[in-house]
């Protein structure tokens, strides 16, 4: 089952620690994760830990997923960087800023892998 | 040697309370920092030495700063339209070296701010900005709304220095004095210790800011009864608590900026603030992310008239977002090269910008390995600059202060390899 969601990105300490540390796997557990509310994971039947595949107009993402029952029902959460970026939309709407939040998305379990940093740049070459 | 009154060199917080404790010259402890400055005073595994390859899916090869520079200039002298971003993690000295560059070479000149508050610009462009300093905002504010932030988590001692629990002139209960607001899509660590959490709809921050210069003005009758997902009730009595401070400050970050209309909702949001004057004291100010993302914008601001997206192919500064900014450059395919120094466009732009980008020469002035080194074609390694190199940097609030050195490297600084890039492009033009 697909779940439409509402995708934003955005900071989070773990990924400021490591924003000069990113080929480690540390900036993957930082910034290769989305979050979303418990009720969410539920109607996809996921568990924490367990890879999601995040899917908008302008591309497609494998993250495990996490938690946050901050998020109100259909709002999920990748933190900014080349995870978040696989969905980010380029269009800028005439002001020179991309769409980093509030795309339409759809979100499913997946047995599909997470890339790499290294492997998520090789697919854009 | 324990280093006291060290800034630090990470978010536009500028903290300068820093003690660093520098023995052999290595940075043994970081002290009062928060947890990201410290990881970045403490460092990272660094890229040793300039690399090169022809194909970005080749290996690189180590190279001599020479060849890396020559080629650098070469690529820049052979571009017609070479994209110059980055910039926020540079010192001012720096970018005044880059906006040379760029005027020899014909650049398109973007900072970070592009992906961050250019927006913010945008709507200062229209409004201006009722703005101050944050200690005027730790020594007064007693209402603290927090728009599309979340300090806890990007800005981790905004709050204890500045914005919460500071103890001020005229707030010297610190947290006690402070009714705190924060307006955000989801309930944030931010939220969890605020006052009131207010929680908008993704995309409606407009509606609600419109709603609340209703309410603040008196016309609370023209309110539907749920606007962006707040309650009339709600939205009035805020504008109430707004009104009744007795000085009152917005802080707003990129929940505002790049949300369903980006600028416009900053020009709203100024008005507010605005109107707000009318009846009391109120502020707003953009939460800055790189140290010197602030500096960027002021340099280039005195340098050309413009913050960012500055085309200087025209021998003018010409300035229009939406084609002149990055992203815009690089979806329309009009680069043919990109220099990317302090900043790391691999990592923050959308991935169809970023596949737009493997198609051009990229050449990467930076101290460490990221996503923009997995897309260049050149890396020059240099140092990293509020650590290894002084020089000038700009707080989110505009004040400028001196970053100090507290080790010495064998790498050159942005500045040397800029002006060796320089000099060889105009070498090969044959100018003076």
């Amino acid at each position: 089952m697909k779940l439409d969601a509402i995708f934003i990105s955005g900071r989070t300490v773990n990924q400021g620690v490591n924003l000069e540390n990113k080929s480690s796997t540390a900036y993957f557990d930082a910034a290769g994760y989305c979050e979303m509310n418990s009720t969410d994971a539920g109607k996809i039947s996921t568990d924490p830990g367990n890879n999601v595949k995040v899917t908008t107009d302008f591309g497609n993402v494998v993250v495990p997923m996490r938690i946050c029952e901050g998020n109100p029902d259909g709002l999920i959460f990748i933190p900014m960087g080349p995870w978040a970026n696989a969905v980010a939309s380029p269009d800028t709407a005439g002001c020179g800023m991309p769409g980093f939040k509030g795309l339409p998305a759809t979100v499913e379990s997946t047995d599909e892998k997470a890339p790499t940093m290294p492997e998520l740049m090789a697919r854009l070459k | 040697m324990l280093i006291k009154d060290v800034i630090c060199p990470f978010c536009g917080c500028l903290c300068d309370d820093l003690a660093v404790e520098v023995e052999n010259n290595k940075v043994i402890d970081v002290k009062h920092a928060c947890k990201i400055g410290a990881a970045k005073i403490r460092g990272h595994n660094r890229i040793e030495a300039p690399m090169m390859r022809e194909s970005k899916t080749d290996e690189f090869r180590e190279v001599s700063y020479d060849e890396a520079i020559n080629e650098a200039a070469r690529i820049l002298v052979d571009s017609k339209r070479p994209l110059m971003y980055g910039w926020a993690s540079c010192l001012c000295e720096m970018m005044k070296k880059g906006v040379l560059l760029a005027e020899e070479v014909g650049g398109i000149l973007d900072n970070t701010a592009s992906v961050c508050h250019g927006p913010s610009a945008l709507g200062v462009q229209e409004k201006g900005i009722p703005t101050g300093t944050l200690g005027q905002f730790a020594n007064r504010a007693d209402v603290v709304i927090f728009w599309g932030c979340n300090p806890v988590q990007a800005h981790p001692r905004h709050m204890s220095r500045y914005s919460v629990f500071a103890k001020g002139f005229f707030t010297n209960k610190g947290r006690k004095d402070r009714k705190i607001v924060v307006v955000d899509v989801r309930k944030t660590d931010t939220a969890e210790m605020a006052d009131e959490y207010v929680q908008v709809n993704p995309g409606e921050d407009y509606k609600l800011l419109a709603a609340f210069r209703a309410a603040v003005a008196d016309k609370a009758d023209v309110i539907p009864d749920t606007v962006a997902g707040v309650s009339k009730e709600k939205i009035v009595e805020l504008a109430a608590a707004m009104k009744g401070a007795k000085y009152g400050i917005v802080y707003f970050g990129m929940g505002v900026t790049q949300t369903r209309c980006k600028y416009k909702n900053i020009d709203i949001a100024v008005s507010l603030t605005t109107d707000l004057n009318a009846y009391t004291k109120f502020s707003i100010i953009p939460m800055r992310g790189h140290y010197n993302v602030t500096g960027a914008g002021q340099v280039f601001a005195w340098e050309t008239g413009y913050v960012n997206g500055i085309d200087m192919s025209r021998g003018v500064p010409y300035y229009n977002p939406g084609e002149t900014c990055s992203n815009d450059m690089l979806m329309r395919e009009e680069l043919d090269s990109a220099f990317v120094i302090g900043g790391d466009a691999g990592a923050h732009f959308p991935a169809q910008s970023i596949a737009r980008m493997a198609k051009i020469p990229v050449i990467q002035v930076d101290p460490f390995h990221n996503p923009t080194t997995e897309m260049a074609n050149i890396v020059i390694p240099v140092k990293v600059s509020g650590v290894e190199l002084a020089g000038t940097a700009y707080r989110m609030d505009s004040v400028c202060l001196r970053m100090r050195k507290l080790v010495d490297v064998d790498f050159p600084s942005d500045e040397e390899v800029l002006d060796k890039i320089l000099a060889k492009v105009k070498e090969i033009k044959g100018v003076s």
